[in-house]
């Protein structure tokens, strides 16, 4: 009875899916014969919209959990979370695949998208510095992945090549994340005029980098949370023995990163001298999103892995995630153009939504294909990684 | 991809980052005060009567499509208009502390314009001449000049599905290599706009202001807002009542992102040392935990082993002095009993 359950929840899956692909084609479709004025809402004074705001900025930063689970593990020596890497390195992986996807609908010659890095580099600017480690890094999880996939098809000698780069391609993923995070906040910072005082900051790109661990560290969580719900079967025990562990300990870590992001908030605050605008209706957004977005979840997420509270641990999660999507909002459309009278201000099309929404139909559809079919909850028995831990800890007993 | 090829890619954008790097310092410790000798406009709205033929001039010049509304019909002054894909100027009507007051707006043209500073192909130049110009054939059209743009200029063509782009005011770069005036400046009847070397209508301006007190706020907008502006500005009233806002501040767009593109180097240098090193630190850390481990089951082992021995021994003993006890023990008990029996016998 459990497995017909479980076969309708893939039916409605595959309809509901179904019918976002099928709408969002139709918008695909509309969008290369129309042009961006046939099917968003953005105009001169609004040239980034939701596309920007929650495709390129909320995607890459919840796509974060890929250079924050593999440090964790292969930099910081913490083993135990091994078993989490496989499905965060793929989850990043889809996740900037599909910031790339999603930036062919909002450039206006997607065709070119590669002009900045090979035909004319524009070094000046921080969306340089965006692309080239967005394209660098894209490489280089496709490179971290690519393990599961040689694993799934057999291919044992150029497995064995990659799977010897782990360490090197892990601290380039580091650097190119702690780039490009960054980068994505500094593109704020060229204009002081339009993005409120309360946002805007010289310390924007270490906000967003900062923010991303954690961003990066809940989506884990989250993920995880979702994937033993519908993908529990896929699991194997070392997976499953690990998945407690890796939730606290990232639920720690998490909450730590964000305490200390509420303390340089407010020494940003401090230092702009902008506690005056706290008073006034932006001033209670941002407040809603230090406090409740950031500050509570911070707290909860304490409680959570001190009581091993794993279900409070889940929801915090899902709280910090809306938290980062909140603050990328505001960043790049409610807090943005804030002077600008109501009637000019930028709200999202129904069809610039449908896209969103594709977007991430598409990674949901791709990453189940991905993980019924290669090694990412489990360990493939031909390449067991665990085999000379055992034996190690073997010569202990 | 091969590791080396990865290297040098890295490499590369190191060393991307750190040509960038040294622009921003440039920025940082010199200002760029534009090309010498470049040329501006300078914009006198206490002379502008809203007559729009600049911007009939300019659709002329720029083979722009015609309106809907002819340049005469002066009601379309009655809502406030920015510059679009087919208008690079247009001129806006303001009720002011003095009186209904017109101002024209058009690409300012900056000393370091953010509209180049932010374009990641180097689609925008800025000319010699000081007009600031733009190169469709590298646009991407991702609109991040526009976001940069303080004065909200630079138009795009949403509709254009194909090969949209940003359309925005040359200052009649082509105009002005042959010689002569921008379409705008000579269509002017009120001389509202004086084209000539920036360095020479500054001080143009400053006389004005000299000569008329009454006439002029004490400032030239654009002279250092932003950086500094081609386009300069002198107004009767404060500059927000004629829609120009008076806190962007005077740092050019190379100053503001300066500090942030200056760090990427710095990333690119430190981090591998840094998680290098804490990998040697947690792999150490693992190394030792495990020799411990190792030491403390052998010293365990080992202890465990000498205690069984002195157990055993100290067993042995007792077993042996035990034994010896119940021996003598036996031995007194039997002597006792053959010492009894005899006197027994004997008292029998």
């Amino acid at each position: 009875m459990s497995q017909d359950t479980a076969a309708g929840k893939g039916n409605l899956f595959n309809i509901i899916s179904g019918i976002i692909i099928l709408a969002g084609l139709v918008v695909t479709f509309l969008r290369f014969t129309q042009g961006l004025g046939g099917v968003t809402n953005l105009d001169n004074n609004n040239p980034w919209g939701v596309w920007i705001g929650f495709d390129l900025l909320c995607g890459v930063a919840l796509a974060a959990g890929g250079y924050t689970t593999s440090a964790a593990c292969y930099i910081f020596g913490l083993k135990r979370f091994h078993s989490a890497v496989r499905p965060a390195i793929l989850t990043a992986f889809l996740g900037y695949a599909f910031v790339v996807f999603a930036l062919h609908y909002d450039v206006g010659r997607p065709w070119r998208l590669p002009y900045p890095i090979f035909v004319s580099p524009g070094t000046t600017s921080l969306l340089f510095e965006v692309g080239l480690c967005v394209f660098l890094y894209v490489s280089v999880l496709f490179i971290e992945f690519t393990p599961a996939a040689f694993e799934w098809l057999g291919f044992k000698k150029i497995r064995k090549v990659v799977v010897k780069l782990t360490l090197a391609l892990t601290i380039m993923g580091v650097i190119l994340s702690t780039m490009h995070q960054s980068s994505l906040g500094a593109l704020f910072t060229i204009a002081p005029s339009k993005l409120h005082p309360l946002w805007y900051s010289t310390y924007l790109p270490v906000y967003f980098f900062i923010s991303s661990i954690f961003a990066g560290m809940s989506m884990v969580i989250f993920e995880g949370t979702l994937s033993h719900h519908y993908m529990h079967g896929l699991m194997d025990k070392t997976h499953l023995d690990e998945a407690d562990g890796v939730v606290l300990g990232f639920a720690r870590g998490a909450s730590m990163v964000m305490m200390g992001y509420v303390f340089i908030k407010i020494i940003g605050l401090v230092s702009d001298g902008t506690w005056q605008y706290l008073s006034s209706g932006y001033g209670l957004l941002f407040l809603t999103e230090l406090l409740c977005f950031v500050a509570l979840p911070a707290m909860l997420y304490g409680i959570g892995s001190r009581e091993k509270n794993l279900k409070l641990i889940r929801w915090t999660s899902l709280l910090t995630v809306l938290g980062i999507v909140f603050n990328r909002f505001n960043i790049s459309m409610v807090a943005f153009n804030y002077q600008l009278p109501s009637s000019q201000r930028y709200f999202p099309s129904l069809m610039e939504i449908v896209i969103s929404i594709f977007v991430v139909t598409l990674i949901v559809t791709v990453f189940r294909f991905i993980t019924t079919r290669m090694p990412i909850f489990y360990e493939h028995p031909e390449y067991a990684e665990h085999e000379e831990e055992p034996a190690a800890h073997g010569h202990g007993h | 991809m091969q590791r080396r090829k990865f290297l040098g890619l890295l490499g590369a954008a190191g060393l991307m980052t750190t040509a960038v790097a040294g622009q921003a310092q440039a920025a940082g410790s010199k200002h760029f005060e534009g090309y010498p000798d470049s040329f501006g406009v300078l914009h006198d709205t206490t002379r502008c009567i809203g007559c729009r033929k600049c911007e009939a001039a300019c659709n002329t010049v720029n083979k722009l499509p015609k309106p809907d509304k002819p340049f005469d019909d002066l009601k379309v002054l009655e809502t406030e208009r920015r510059t679009t894909d087919t208008a690079y100027t247009v001129v806006n009507k303001y009720e002011t502390s003095k009186g209904l007051k017109f101002r024209k707006i058009q690409c300012n043209h900056c000393l370091e314009p953010a509209c180049a500073s932010a374009c990641f192909v180097k689609a925008f130049t800025k000319n010699p001449t000081g007009s600031v110009t733009y190169d469709e054939s590298v646009c991407v059209g991702c609109r991040y000049c526009m976001v940069a743009c303080s004065f909200n200029i630079p138009a795009y063509t949403y509709n254009d599905p194909i090969t949209p782009k940003i359309m925005k005011c040359t200052m009649c770069q082509p105009l002005i290599a042959e010689g002569k005036l921008p379409g705008c400046v000579e269509a002017c009847p009120k001389e509202a706009l004086t084209f000539g070397k920036r360095v020479d209508l500054i001080k143009v301006a400053r006389e004005r202001i000299r000569q008329y007190p009454d006439r002029y706020v004490d400032q030239i907008y654009g002279e250092r807002e932003m950086g500094g502006t081609a386009w300069i500005y002198l107004n009767g009233v404060p500059s927000p009542e004629v829609g120009m806002r008076d806190d962007l501040g005077v740092a050019s767009a190379p100053e503001l992102t300066g500090g942030a593109l200056a760090t990427v180097p710095m990333i690119v240098g430190l981090w591998p040392v840094l998680l290098t090193g804490i990998y040697a630190v947690s792999k150490r850390k693992d190394k030792i935990a495990k020799e411990e481990k190792r030491q403390a089951v052998t010293a365990a082992l080992t202890k465990a082993a000498a205690d069984a021995e002195v157990k055993l021994s100290a067993a042995l003993t007792k077993a042996e002095v035990e034994n010896k006890k119940q021996i003598e023990v036996a031995v007194k008990k039997a002597v006792e009993e053959s010492a009894k029996q005899p006197k027994t016998e004997g008292e029998a």
